[in-house]
């Protein structure tokens, strides 16, 4: 399974542009100028949300410029709806920034982002890891690199089209779970750091959901409003990332036996990289009780399983922690609540910072299925205190 | 926003009034240049009549030029008429050059962008003509200045050793025409390729030209147009706009001393505010509308959506149709780095510059180093 899957499911609502704050002193983005005079990047992927966000900020009377970023082509012009970032995508962005009247352009990253992104995704999976290349690509091509060339281009603003509210609260800018729920894209973003955090802004956060954004684009008279949704991981095609990986490390992926909790083998894998910790379908071992993938061993080549049961973890190891309250790190112990995969709702823990970026988290009830590679994301209310990667669990 | 200020004529020029008055002309007559009858006689007057203004441009017979939709095609029909593996090109060539020919030799060019003759002496030694009656000519290709750089090639000694090793020459002068002079006997040139819309002309029309005796192997095949050369009905008034654009070639050449003072002066202003500013081939001999030069730390799409945000167009090394930016393959083969190379960006001059567009350009380009440039200095990029 893909976590990612789980980033759009059907929301309802009715369709209402997001709140426009009415201070004065300021624009609806937060900046002390009018908005004409406001220069505005979009991140325009070519999907519905992003072209909506710069059409709402183009609206508001912003300088917007739209930023589409090529990330891979796969050539032959193979037409992939529903991805982003290949070549339809760049020709419908291209084709809402024409409609918007807007200066557009396409940056190359291909190349970093295969080695910032697909390279790390590949070799995560042969170490026997579950990762989410799209924190990954968040973390480097966009709030990195497209942020720079935002700011190098006099930009005050880099807007993207995630579901997640930026919020200004007594000590700066707070990164919240959007006003949609079934929307929220917070767990993506938990890389972002506080000085990222400044010059972002998400004004899709706010929308009701997302039947609200695809009304909105068809007020906007835009192309994309019935594009579908983004599915998978972009750069995998129908979600079979094991053929991904197979074409990416060709030699690397090999079989090995699957065991049981004892040693005891009870059958052959064609590569760890095809399993994740939780996982019970596709085992090709069948009768008795069912079974759970409960640890990847990648120098055995071993795909170990088990009952349920095996797979409580109530204690969580991070690293490359980013922290976005107030202060360090907190290390005598933070109670909030933890998202430990995308699709599931927060549950309550207590954070102790280590040194150097790690951390430990203590799950109050046991969790099932707690995979390395996967994130850890604390919450405080609807507010994102930050995040983990997982290194493993007791 | 300040006036728009074009400064990309090396990537297309504007039309010159005279041509757009032909090309209007032209378009007002009906009839298919190869049909029997009096309209089809008057088409087929523009198409010569072109044809002859094409031939003298370059001192080549009427006979010698075949009509082609430009340059790329041009190159194409040239290299695509000769067997990969008997084909030397510089490494500087255009893309329509290197990829008409991907199995072709690539020979060197020197620190400034100029091909190294030595090498390509010792690559034609290597790799000696069959001795096979049968066996396909060999080519060597060599343009006669560089798109990104403005560096004018050795083409004429270039062919001298093509055909001392019993090569053809074919050289792109596509940024040539309206700049300097092109004579296809002194150049030694037996193919030559020419577009219509960097000097001036309309987009959509080209020429190869294959001195008598040389002939290609067709790419579109059907009616028989242009000697069996290059079949389709010939593009009559984007045509008729080359023949006039080639009539004021002269024009634009009397005007470069104009453009390479302006230039001069831009590339002073540049290396006054960074120093470190790396400036391309301004060793070699230049077209005097070209310069091509760095701001260190920031990459050229970067400086290319910077300025264009300000109302100026330039362009960066090798921009493909979608837009996006590709490493300069030419710079890279003048032996700058990746991180040089992927920083340059090339300002083009042409007929309708005026002195303060530079002024214009310094002023965008000072305020985005001073934003950009510093903040990369302080903190290397990755």
């Amino acid at each position: 399974m893909i976590s990612t899957r789980d980033m759009n499911v059907p929301a309802t609502g009715n369709g209402e542009a997001p709140p426009v704050p009415s201070d004065a002193a300021f624009n609806s983005l937060g900046i002390a100028k009018a908005p004409a005079d406001t220069r505005v990047v979009v991140a325009m992927s070519g999907g519905v949300d992003s072209s909506v966000t710069a059409a709402v900020l183009v609206e508001q009377g912003y300088e917007v410029i739209g930023i589409t970023l090529q990330l891979y082509d796969y050539g032959g012009g193979r037409a992939r709806p529903g991805a982003c970032c290949a070549g339809e995508d760049v020709y419908d962005a291209r084709q809402v920034a024409e409609r918007l009247s807007i200066p557009h352009y396409v940056l190359d990253y291909q190349s970093r982002f295969r080695a910032e992104v697909i390279d790390d995704f590949a070799d995560a999976y042969l170490r026997g890891e579950t990762p989410i290349p799209c924190i990954r690509c968040n973390q480097t091509v966009k709030f990195r690199d497209l942020l720079a060339t935002a700011r190098d281009l006099g930009a005050e603003v880099l807007a993207t089209g995630h579901y997640v509210r930026r919020e200004i609260g007594p000590a700066g800018p707070e990164l919240h779970r959007a006003a949609d729920p079934a929307r929220d894209q917070s767990y993506f973003l938990f890389t972002t750091t506080k000085a990222q955090l400044d010059p972002l802004r998400f004004p899709l956060g706010a929308m009701a959901s997302k039947s609200a954004t695809r009304d909105l684009a068809q007020r906007f008279g835009l192309a994309v409003a019935e594009k579908p949704d983004s599915q998978d991981i972009c750069f995998v095609p129908d979600g079979d990332y094991a053929a991904v990986i197979d074409k990416l490390r060709p030699d690397a992926v090999l079989p090995g036996d699957i065991v049981d909790l004892g040693g005891a083998v009870l059958g052959r894998h064609d590569g760890i990289s095809r399993y994740t910790i939780g996982q019970r379908r596709g085992l090709g071992v069948g009768g008795g009780d069912a079974l759970y993938v409960v640890r990847l061993e990648p120098e055995s080549r071993r795909v170990v399983v088990g009952p349920r049961a095996a797979l409580a973890r109530t204690r969580v190891a991070l690293y490359g922690v980013n922290w976005l309250g107030e202060g360090d790190l907190p290390k005598a112990g933070f109670a909030c609540a933890v998202k430990l995969r995308s699709a599931q709702e927060p549950v309550a823990a207590v954070l102790h910072g280590g040194p150097e970026g790690t951390a430990e988290v203590v799950l109050e009830e046991p969790e099932h299925g707690v995979a390395p590679g996967q994130a850890c994301v604390f919450y405080d209310g609807t507010r994102v205190m930050g995040g983990g990667w997982i290194r493993g669990a007791d | 926003m300040k006036h728009a200020v074009y400064m990309d004529y090396n990537a297309t020029a504007p039309l010159r009034p005279a041509v757009g008055d032909a090309m209007n002309k032209a378009l007002e007559i009906t009839g298919n240049p190869s049909s029997v009858h009096r309209f089809g006689r008057l088409a087929r007057r523009v198409i010569e009549e072109a044809r002859r203004q094409v031939a003298s441009l370059v001192g080549a017979e009427a006979n010698e030029v075949i009509f082609t939709s430009g340059g790329t095609e041009a190159n194409n029909l040239a290299l695509g008429s000769f067997d990969g593996a008997g084909i030397v090109v510089s490494a500087a060539e255009h893309d329509s050059v290197l990829g008409a020919a991907p199995g072709a030799t690539i020979a060197p060019v020197d620190g400034q962008g100029v091909l190294d003759l030595e090498a390509l002496e010792r690559l034609l030694q290597e790799n000696p003509p069959q001795e096979n009656l049968n066996s396909p000519p060999r080519l060597v290709s060599v343009m006669l200045a560089n798109n990104e750089t403005g560096v004018i090639g050795p083409v004429a000694a270039a062919a001298e050793i093509a055909h001392a090793h019993g090569a053809l020459l074919h050289c792109d002068a596509v940024q040539a025409p309206g700049r300097i002079a092109i004579d296809m006997a002194s150049l030694g040139a037996d193919l030559l390729t020419l577009s219509a819309h960097k000097m001036g002309g309309p987009q959509g029309a080209g020429a190869l030209v294959a001195r008598g005796g040389v002939t290609v192997v067709p790419v579109q095949r059907g009616g028989g147009q242009e000697r069996g050369f290059r079949a389709g009905t010939e593009n009559v008034a984007a045509i008729a706009g080359f023949g006039a654009a080639c009539d004021l070639a002269g024009d634009g050449i009397a005007d470069q001393s104009r453009l390479a003072g302006w230039r001069d002066d831009l590339e002073a202003r540049i290396g006054a505010c960074a120093p470190d500013s790396k400036l391309f081939g301004a060793g070699a001999g230049r077209l005097g509308n070209t310069s091509c030069f760095t701001m260190p730390g920031v990459a050229s799409e970067t400086q290319v959506m910077a300025l264009d945000l300000a109302g100026i167009a330039v362009s960066a090394g090798a921009a493909c149709s979608s837009g996006k930016v590709g490493v300069s393959h030419v710079l890279r083969a003048m032996g700058a780095t990746e991180a040089v190379a992927s920083s340059a960006i090339r300002v083009s001059l042409g007929w309708q510059s005026q002195a303060g567009d530079i002024d214009q350009l310094i002023e965008a380009w000072r305020a985005l180093y001073a934003r950009a440039g510093a903040a990369s200095a302080a903190a290397p990029a990755a």
